[in-house]
């Protein structure tokens, strides 16, 4: 049931954070930026931990220019730590091979691909953060269309989250009239599995015909009327330019490494 | 089984949106052949519905725990292979930028890990085999359950080797498989029964709303329920399981690359090395910065190529970076925000 709550808050919540952010970026160039700087992160050698730190400045840099809640992001980005947690817990047991040593503290090749694979994903986790917020739902949908992705698909998607929060409202209210019914209950009981899910299901079907009729109302013909982004052709390509070129030297380059021999 | 960016390569992630790539070209065709754009807004909410739908809790009684419904074995049930793989798609979509379940890079692995089983091989192999000889709601439930338990399966196997491929972990493959399937197993069949209700549900309520639905007949009974007991044979389900298992692992096991990365292997194609030397005026040039602009020329490592050395150069270096970046985006912010209300 918090399930549903804490949906329900964070699609207001990526609302409310994009409201008034259309900048003049082409949705699109900011794709191709978070999905090159993805592809950047995750090529990272599991030991090039030194390496791999100087890719924050591209998530500090946007998130400060953009004025992005800190607190907020970190939610958002707490399951993946866990997740990426969870899957390179064997490594320490498993390598023990000693790559650091301070003192009596050894640091083995386990403990640094863990680390290395944590940093990873809170690192792409935070830039699709950052793409979301900054660019919105709408605009990723604007992008696909320009990459050319069939027009079917994207108003599927396009629809998929614009009744998410409709239909998760209306699962909210069931399973709040359910509690009701059944106090100190965890979860739905089996014996109404079907019942539960299958009104809800057999409702997103019937509005799923009056959503058609009101689009052929509109005068739907295939595709679905997105919004319009207003942006600089000028501004988008030199972002694309700019990050691109920023994303590789921080992949070649170990920034802080090279900063601190510079100033030591 | 949603994964995260950081257990895949670049390699495997490409090859993955390659893989899922095809079979959404491959549905988008149908789905225009069908010429139905009725379908597209249902597939839409339907989308919407899945979502909602899995974040309800089921109890599943003598256990303390709960399981949920598994999306892509009742999608494909109501919209057909095709059109549910889109809309799982779409649901995978959001999940992953809204919610942060799965990564952008590692979208395309998810989509093949539960979108395409649970859609193509859930209903294209075993709904429609278990279905062929009219429906019922015995079939419904057995469909139901073995769908989700062969397509959780066949996901947790793939994201095992998916993350073997790219080296991120130290488990050997044995100890990862025996790790992954039974959990998936146990999952798989709670999500079946769940799956089974609602599409059982369904069928009772609104039986025209399933995929493969062959009405009713002359005698008022629906087709498959006259009485005589269909055989359901399982041989060629197990058989084509077997083989797109075997297809599946051979295909990701390829994928598999000890080869440099891209970076060091476009280096190795230019340069025929994957380390650039550091020689020329300008390396000296920059030699001589250094000397003028460190701030504790003396102060150093007895080894400056020790690894502690290394390490206290890269967390000095990170400060002195993160505190000039930091300072000058907040900078740039104030000039941003002075300009913008002086307009």
């Amino acid at each position: 049931m918090n399930k549903l709550r804490g949906a329900i808050h964070n699609i207001h919540a990526a609302d409310e954070g994009r409201r008034g952010r259309d900048g003049t970026v082409h949705p699109l160039a900011r794709l191709l930026v978070a999905l090159w700087y993805a592809v950047a992160v995750v090529s990272f050698d599991r030991y090039n931990m030194a390496g791999l730190t100087g890719m924050l400045l591209y998530l500090l840099i946007l998130g400060i220019w953009d004025g992005i809640s800190v607190k907020a992001a970190a939610g958002r980005i707490f399951p993946v730590l866990v997740l990426t947690g969870i899957a390179g817990m064997a490594n320490p047991f498993l390598d023990r091979e000693i790559y650091w040593q301070f003192g009596q503290t050894k640091v083995t090749g386990g403990m640094i691909s863990m680390a290395t694979l944590m940093m990873k994903g809170i690192f792409c986790a935070a830039s699709s953060y950052l793409l979301l917020t900054e660019t919105g739902m709408e605009g990723i949908c604007y992008s696909l269309r320009c990459l050319h992705v069939p027009k079917e698909f994207v108003t599927v998607l396009l629809l998929t989250y614009r009744y998410l929060i409709v239909l998760l409202k209306e699962a909210e209210r069931m399973t709040q009239a359910y509690k009701l019914r059944a106090p100190g209950q965890r979860g739905i009981h089996i014996k109404t599995w079907g019942a539960f899910v299958g009104q809800l299901l057999l409702r997103s079907i019937d509005r799923a015909e009056t959503v058609y009729e009101s689009m052929l109302l509109r005068g739907y013909h295939g595709e679905f009327a997105g919004k319009r982004f207003r942006w600089e052709k000028g501004v988008s390509i030199c972002y694309v330019l700019f990050w691109g070129a920023a994303i590789a030297c921080l992949r070649a380059v170990p920034v802080f490494e090279l900063a601190g021999k510079l100033l030591l | 089984m949603h994964m995260a960016d950081a257990l895949v390569t670049p390699v495997v992630a490409g090859t993955m949106y390659a893989c899922s790539g095809a079979a959404m070209a491959y549905s988008v065709r149908k789905v225009r052949l069908e010429k139905d754009a009725r379908k597209i807004p249902v597939m839409g909410v339907m989308g919407a519905f899945v979502f909602a739908a899995q974040m309800i809790n089921f109890s599943v009684p003598g256990t303390g725990s709960s399981g949920h419904l598994c999306g892509g074995m009742l999608l494909s049930a109501v919209l057909g292979p095709e059109a549910g793989f889109l809309a799982m798609i779409g649901v995978l979509l959001v999940q992953c930028l809204m919610f942060a379940d799965g990564g952008l890079l590692a979208l395309g692995c998810n989509i093949w890990n539960m979108a395409f089983y649970g859609c193509f091989i859930g209903s294209m192999v075993i709904w429609r085999q278990v279905m062929r000889r009219g429906m019922s709601k015995r079939k419904i439930a057995s469909a139901s359950v073995l769908g989700c338990m062969a397509t959780l399966q066949l996901g947790a196997f793939s994201v095992t080797l998916e993350t073997l491929a790219s080296g991120v972990t130290e488990l050997p493959f044995a100890a990862f498989v025996a790790v992954m399937q039974p959990i998936h197993l146990a999952i798989g069949l709670v999500e079946g029964l769940i799956t089974a209700a609602v599409l059982s549900f369904i069928y009772e309520a609104r039986p025209e709303l399933l995929w493969g639905y062959s009405g009713w007949n002359g005698s008022g009974q629906r087709k498959g329920e006259e009485g005589k007991k269909g055989r359901l044979t399982y041989k060629g389900t197990v058989a084509a399981l077997l083989a797109a298992a075997a297809v599946t692992g051979g295909l990701l096991s390829l994928a598999a690359s000890s080869d440099p990365d891209g970076l060091e292997w476009s280096m190795e194609r230019v340069a025929e090395t994957s380390e650039l030397d550091a020689e020329g005026s300008a390396y000296e040039m920059a030699g001589r910065i250094q000397e003028t602009t460190a701030v504790l020329p003396d102060y150093g490592w007895k080894d400056s190529e020790s690894a502690a050395g290394t390490a206290f150069s890269g967390i000095a270096g990170g400060a002195v970076v993160i505190l000039l970046c930091v300072g000058c985006s907040l900078l740039l912010r104030f000039f941003r925000n002075r300009a913008v209300k002086n307009e």
